[in-house]
């Protein structure tokens, strides 16, 4: 009983505050979005290449690399945390850059923990385009890079769900932005973070508020590449 | 290019020779094809020639020249199974000339398409083709670098008679044009309509080197006989 009253007024009071705009709310969300897009952006540069690459060369060791790259995609989040907050704290070796508790710490963590999720998965999508393509680039006498230039631009839509995988992790870990951002009001705070605090004072309506909103931005961003990629499969692009 | 000289070729899988100790000097123009039965090692050889494979034992050389990239820039293979790319039929094309640095004209590229029967489908996203548009698409996109050697794979083995048709009429053209055709097929019909001159495998080897005519008239081997008599060689 009491639970259905907290979950009826928590919709409540969550299209209260996104019908009123409220402030507060929408700076969350914002850093929410700007810190987890960030990651995924940054991610994405170092794990399409590298993931391409790992998929289309053979070296001794290859084997090994991929079970250590695939066992990375399950890093807790709150080692990832600890291990950025040691590298950015005073006493570490990039305290010099006064990084700790601020959204670019938050960034890096996110970034850590993301990068994993896309090598493993481009490694996996190039792989298999390559055993299709890789004769016929031979035969074309292409170098390396035009290669895996040509493999992740036709896996293009394969691996927007890539980055989609990516975004969800990242959007939805506490423990990493916790740790190094510190859940500072109006500089660190995202929707993770809010939500724990306010579970842990109490304002359970609150929390389940901000979570409804935090689940239909998960929801709005899954369906727009869904879109994207049905599209793309009618075309027979993907 | 030409000549191309074979010497003692030997590959092998495991245990299995695929191809065994085969020798052959190829110096004359024109559509040679390479027949026989299935596990012959026709495609194997193909690979082997145009450098895709390496061979165990033995040197391909054309003109002297081992089939590296440079001797590859100036071949084209086409495949049983058309590999295309996952874009319009224009990009097919457009990539193969930018990845050659060759210069990419629009009017040659229409020009290529209606040599295949394409004109008017070069927005179409080639996968979205039939199987005979795309492997006209991939005869095409091989002819589009003016390669000075074609090797075609079987690419008629699965298309309907009226690609296959278009096909072999692009074939003979080609050869016209001093493009050397190197031609696997497994249908004697067809091998008759192409054939300058034959190549007969049988079990990894070379059981016959010689011109159409005489091949298909006067085979010199029991193998080759029952062949084109149409039994089963095993």
């Amino acid at each position: 009983m009491h639970f259905m009253q907290d979950f009826g007024s928590s919709f409540t009071i969550a299209f209260q505050l996104v019908a009123s705009f409220d402030p507060d709310l929408a700076e969350i969300v914002m850093l929410s979005l700007k810190v987890s897009l960030s990651a995924v952006l940054f991610s994405a540069l170092i794990g399409l290449p590298l993931g391409a690459a790992l998929a289309t060369s053979r070296f001794s060791g290859r084997n090994v690399l991929i079970v250590i790259v695939n066992a990375l995609m399950g890093l807790p989040p709150v080692v990832v945390g600890l291990l950025v907050y040691l590298a950015l704290s005073n006493a570490g070796p990039f305290g010099w850059m006064q990084l700790l508790y601020s959204p670019s710490a938050m960034i890096i963590a996110q970034t850590i923990l993301v990068t994993p999720i896309i090598t493993a998965l481009t490694r996996e999508i190039i792989e298999q385009l390559n055993g299709e393509y890789e004769e016929y680039f031979k035969s074309l006498c292409l170098t390396r890079r035009q290669r895996l230039t040509a493999l992740l631009w036709d896996a293009r839509y394969g691996l927007l769900t890539v980055g989609l995988a990516g975004f969800g992790r990242a959007i939805a870990e506490v423990g990493a932005v916790i740790i190094v951002g510190g859940n500072i009001d109006h500089l660190t705070r995202v929707m993770t973070t809010a939500i724990a605090l306010e579970t842990s004072r109490g304002d359970l309506s609150m929390a389940l508020a901000l979570g409804i909103v935090l689940l239909t931005i998960a929801l709005t961003v899954n369906a727009a590449v869904m879109m994207v990629r049905n599209s793309a499969a009618r075309t027979a692009y993907a | 290019m030409l000549p191309l000289k074979l010497e003692r070729l030997k590959y092998a899988s495991g245990k299995l020779q695929l191809i065994n100790d085969l020798s052959v000097t190829i110096g004359s123009p024109g559509t040679t094809v390479l027949m026989g039965p299935n596990g012959a090692g026709k495609s194997l050889l193909l690979r082997l020639m145009h450098g895709l494979l390496q061979p165990a034992a033995g040197t391909v050389r054309w003109n002297g020249a081992q089939p590296g990239n440079p001797v590859r820039r100036k071949q084209a293979m086409v495949f049983q199974r058309p590999v295309l790319l996952r874009r319009s039929v224009l990009a097919n094309l457009e990539f193969v000339l930018q990845q050659r640095k060759l210069p990419v004209n629009k009017d040659d590229c229409d020009a290529l398409l209606r040599q295949v029967g394409l004109e008017g489908l070069q927005d179409r996203p080639a996968r979205l083709l039939s199987g005979g548009e795309q492997q006209r698409l991939a005869v095409a996109r091989a002819l589009a670098t003016r390669p000075q050697v074609l090797f075609m794979d079987e690419p008629t083995s699965s298309l309907d008679p009226s690609s296959t048709a278009m096909i072999e009429t692009i074939v003979r053209d080609t050869a016209a044009v001093q493009t050397k055709i190197f031609f696997v097929t497994h249908d004697i019909g067809q091998g008759r309509r192409l054939a300058d001159d034959v190549m007969f495998m049988h079990g990894g080897r070379l059981l016959e080197y010689s011109t159409a005519q005489k091949f298909f008239d006067r085979p010199a081997t029991e193998a080759a006989r029952q062949y084109l008599a149409g039994q089963i060689l095993v």
